[in-house]
């Protein structure tokens, strides 16, 4: 029996303006493994996530979690399982105080009492935000609201984590938490993401997109050394892995 | 209006305040808004003429703002800044009421200039209370204040997003009008064309917003209702505090607190 | 406009709270009918940008002045009367909390007027009658600038008629009137430029955004029956107050009627409490010290101020100024001990 927890098959989406957004996508995702899908600007890597919890719908091809293709009937079931952090936390987080909003997935989910309370702790405290607790979104400084973003998610315990460039528009040193903080997790991960140097650090493996086909899947670290492949689907090394601009080694 | 970026840092100042831990900010908030319901429409069901009977109800918002910690300086501000609907609907009552009603000395005060000054003194407590209510309380608990004393649950949820999201939209379109500003030169560019290009692409990501936010709802098992917030608890304190500031209303709006001291002092002068 | 707590007696106040109160719980439980769980994030975040984009300015050319949207058609015709409604509502609560445009007792009075006239009469009963369902260009130019002036037009005349039924301003009706309508048909004709570009722009750039409003069954008759006859009540008011120059003969009837028509909102808490204290602080005594018999609003026969009561006016003109200044002195010496005491209280936990 394969232990595949995600399993994207002969995956097929066209927008009712007729683009073609997702051509023939196949790829597959172990237990605790993290991979990176890249690929240059509309090469299909949103419309691809949004699959990945039943927000849009195969033309043809199917999304299978665990071995369940993903359709209407168990929609809750995916949506519990695969655990989405969005491009913009703003999106993400609605609700008055971080608290609340960390215990929305959950009380959906039917916690009460002291268990809902222990959950959205633990969550808080995975991403080092017990502190934020009490505060409005509104207030938190652009890491602050990436890693609340992310406890929502985790408060509801996913399976695989989906996360669309969780790196962007962070400060340096938000970063850097974050990639601990990514690193530390032990779930399957699917990330999106323009910054390379990310997921040269996060992802084992890397599916490379480019105009609703997979190019290329492989070790991260053999596909970025591929200079050739990279070019063609407008991408570029990773700047850890190009030569210093002063002595060109 | 002022700009959106000013509006935006007077939002924040507030919501900043509401986060105090004084007495008076731990009370429940719906004693602090019933007590401030009982106080707007005592002052406001004075007769037109009156005004000394007013001055004593500065008495609440001066000892929220006091108990409260609150800055007294910038809330005096923000309330002589606003209202300039009352204050030009009231300039016209001195033009039309000429009733000479008070006689000081060789001094004749008109009905009008007397009624003028009871708008300008509503108007100054009425909006003190509002402010220090929000200042106080917070926007969020008010809204649960609200629902508990019967508001629907759909309108306050609307409160709640509108809240959330009106520091989101409001930066969107702050650096939208931003831009606008910095290539429009002078007049030019500022018109109608370029206001509804603007506020139709603002519009456009607004909405495409909420289409992501719905997303991000289904996502966390969002079914079409919202799960109930936690309780307050309505105390004696709650108790006490509406029934003192309620019962002090109702005697000031029966006796003029400031005529009576008045008496009192004259009737020691010669 | 905004109206004002300052300009309002509490009566009027109370009633236009009431039919507010009762628009809301309609609106809302219309909305949870509906059950469209994609409206909720929608109308929060479309409140948002009505925020923003009534502080966005543009100027008018040949008057030096600047315009903005108010935008409760434009929401009308883009999520349907309800929900834009309650949107609308929803933007004016948070501006008088906490900018206090116009107040909190004048909410009621601000939500009927830029809310309920422009989504739940305007819209309904007049723009989806007249613009059918596939309208021209010149048709929808024609009925968006028509339902624009008239939604501004019966807010000017909402705003006159809720301020002359206070009797707080010595403003005569004519007057204000002719004040108010000219401004607002500028306003008006702003507010539908404004709205049919916005709609057009849309049109343009995603055209299925627009077919949300024009869902069937979308008129609410009983609001819209109910705040036709507050209209009437308050109209009928405003004419016999100037009439009679009796503004307490007025207040009794409108509280006559307003207790009768707010019955029904009994159970929108806020609207019904407001109406019961409004009827306990009506028996309160009018206030002795200024003769009752002062001519109320009238300019002309002001020179005839009655002679007895000049001279008790004195005594207590006096006893007034003397007690005002002492009240304050009070107050303020309350505000320094009570700020001197909350500091002690918190230094020893520092």
């Amino acid at each position: 029996m394969s232990h595949h927890i995600l399993e994207i098959d002969h995956l097929r989406h066209v927008y009712p303006d007729g683009t073609e957004a997702l051509r023939e996508v196949t790829f597959s995702v172990c237990h605790g493994e993290s991979v990176a899908v890249i690929g240059a600007n509309g090469a299909g890597k949103s419309t691809l996530l949004a699959h990945l919890n039943g927000h849009l719908l195969p033309h043809s091809g199917e999304v299978r979690i665990g071995h369940a293709p993903v359709d209407r009937s168990n929609l809750h079931e995916a949506r519990r399982t695969v655990g989405m952090v969005f491009h913009d936390p703003d999106d993400q987080l609605f609700m008055p105080t971080v608290y609340e909003d960390v215990a929305f997935g959950p009380m959906n989910l039917g916690l009460t009492g002291v268990e809902l309370q222990n959950c959205v702790a633990a969550a808080l405290r995975r991403v080092d935000a017990e502190h934020l607790a009490g505060k409005a979104p509104y207030n938190l400084s652009a890491g602050e609201k990436r890693r609340v973003a992310i406890a929502t998610v985790l408060s509801m315990s996913p399976d695989i984590l989906v996360m669309d460039e969780p790196t962007n528009g962070l400060d340096p040193y938000a970063r850097r938490q974050l990639i601990g903080l990514l690193k530390d997790f032990h779930h399957s991960k699917i990330v999106t993401s323009h910054d390379l140097d990310m997921v040269l650090e996060v992802c084992e493996r890397t599916v490379v997109l480019s105009q609703g086909v997979v190019r290329a899947d492989g070790p991260t670290l053999e596909i970025f050394r591929d200079e050739a492949l990279l070019r063609e689907c407008r991408l570029e090394k990773p700047l850890s892995m190009q030569g210093c601009p002063v002595c060109g080694k | 209006m002022a700009s959106v970026h000013g509006a935006l840092l007077d939002l924040k100042r507030l919501d900043q305040l509401a986060a105090g831990d004084t007495a008076v900010h731990r009370l429940d908030p719906r004693a602090k808004v019933l007590a401030t319901l009982v106080f707007i429409v005592c002052v406001v069901s004075f007769g037109r003429y009156e005004l000394s009977a007013l001055i004593p109800f500065f008495i609440f918002p001066v000892c929220l703002i006091a108990a409260g910690r609150l800055p007294a300086g910038y809330l005096a501000a923000k309330v002589a800044l606003v209202a300039p609907f009352a204050i030009a609907v009231g300039i016209c009552n001195p033009l039309f009421d000429r009733t000479v009603l008070v006689h000081l000395g060789t001094l004749d005060i008109t009905g009008g200039w007397l009624s003028f000054a009871s708008i300008v003194v509503r108007t100054a407590l009425t909006v003190a209370a509002a402010l220090t209510l929000t200042a106080l309380t917070g926007f969020t608990s008010i809204c649960r204040a609200l629902v508990r004393l019967g508001m629907p649950k759909a309108f306050a949820m609307q409160l709640l997003f509108l809240y959330r999201y009106l520091f989101v939209l409001a930066e969107e379109g702050g650096r939208a009008s931003r831009a606008r500003e910095l290539r429009s030169f002078g007049r030019k560019g500022s018109g109608l064309a370029s206001y509804a290009s603007l506020l139709g692409h603002l519009l456009l990501r607004t909405w495409q917003r909420a289409e992501r936010m719905h997303m991000a709802m289904l996502a966390r098992g969002y079914t079409g209702t919202f799960p109930a917030a936690q309780v307050g608890r309505f105390g004696a304190r709650e108790v006490a505090f509406v029934l003192f500031w309620s019962a002090l209303f109702i005697i000031l709006r029966l006796y003029n607190g400031a005529e009576l001291l008045g008496t009192l002092v004259t009737g020691y002068l010669p | 406009m905004h109206m004002a707590d300052a300009l309002l007696s509490p009566t009027v106040g109370a009633a236009m709270w009431a039919v507010s109160a009762g628009g809301v719980a309609l609106g809302s439980a219309r909305l949870c009918r509906e059950r469209d769980d994609r409206l909720a994030p929608l109308m929060g975040v479309l409140g948002g940008f009505l925020f923003a984009a009534q502080m966005i300015n543009f100027s008018i050319p040949g008057t030096g002045s600047s315009g903005h949207l108010t935008g409760g058609l434009l929401l009308a015709i883009l999520l349907g009367p309800s929900a834009a409604f309650l949107t609308v509502a929803s933007v004016l609560m948070i501006q008088a909390f906490f900018f206090a445009d116009g107040g909190l007792l004048a909410l009621g009075c601000n939500i009927f007027n830029l809310g309920m006239i422009p989504a739940l009469l305007v819209y309904p009963l007049c723009y989806r009658r007249l613009i059918g369902s596939a309208p021209g260009r010149r048709r929808e130019v024609a009925v968006t600038m028509f339902s624009a002036l008239l939604a501004m037009q019966l807010g000017a005349l909402c705003v006159v008629l809720e301020t002359a039924a206070s009797g707080i301003s010595a403003l005569p009706l004519d007057k204000f009137l002719l004040l108010m309508q000219p401004i607002h048909l500028v306003i008006g004709l702003v507010e539908g430029a404004v709205t049919l570009a916005v709609v057009s722009f849309l049109r343009k750039a995603r055209p299925e955004l627009l077919t949300r409003g024009s869902a069937p069954g979308a008129v609410p008759g009983r609001v819209v029956l109910a705040s036709f006859l507050v209209c009437a009540v308050l109209v009928a008011g405003g004419l016999s107050r100037f009439a009679s120059e009796n503004p307490d003969g007025l207040e009794w009837s409108v509280a006559k009627v307003a207790g009768a028509t707010s019955l029904s909102e009994h159970r929108t808490g806020l609207g019904g409490f407001l109406a019961a204290l409004q009827k306990k602080t009506a028996r309160f005594p009018e206030y002795q010290a200024v003769p009752a018999a002062v001519p109320g609003s009238a300019s002309a026969s002001a020179t005839t101020a009655p002679q007895a009561s000049t001279v008790a006016g004195k005594g207590s003109a006096v006893a007034g100024i003397v007690g005002t200044v002492v009240t304050v002195l009070l107050v303020t010496g309350a505000a320094f001990v009570l700020r001197r005491s909350n500091r002690a209280a918190v230094a020893p936990e520092a």
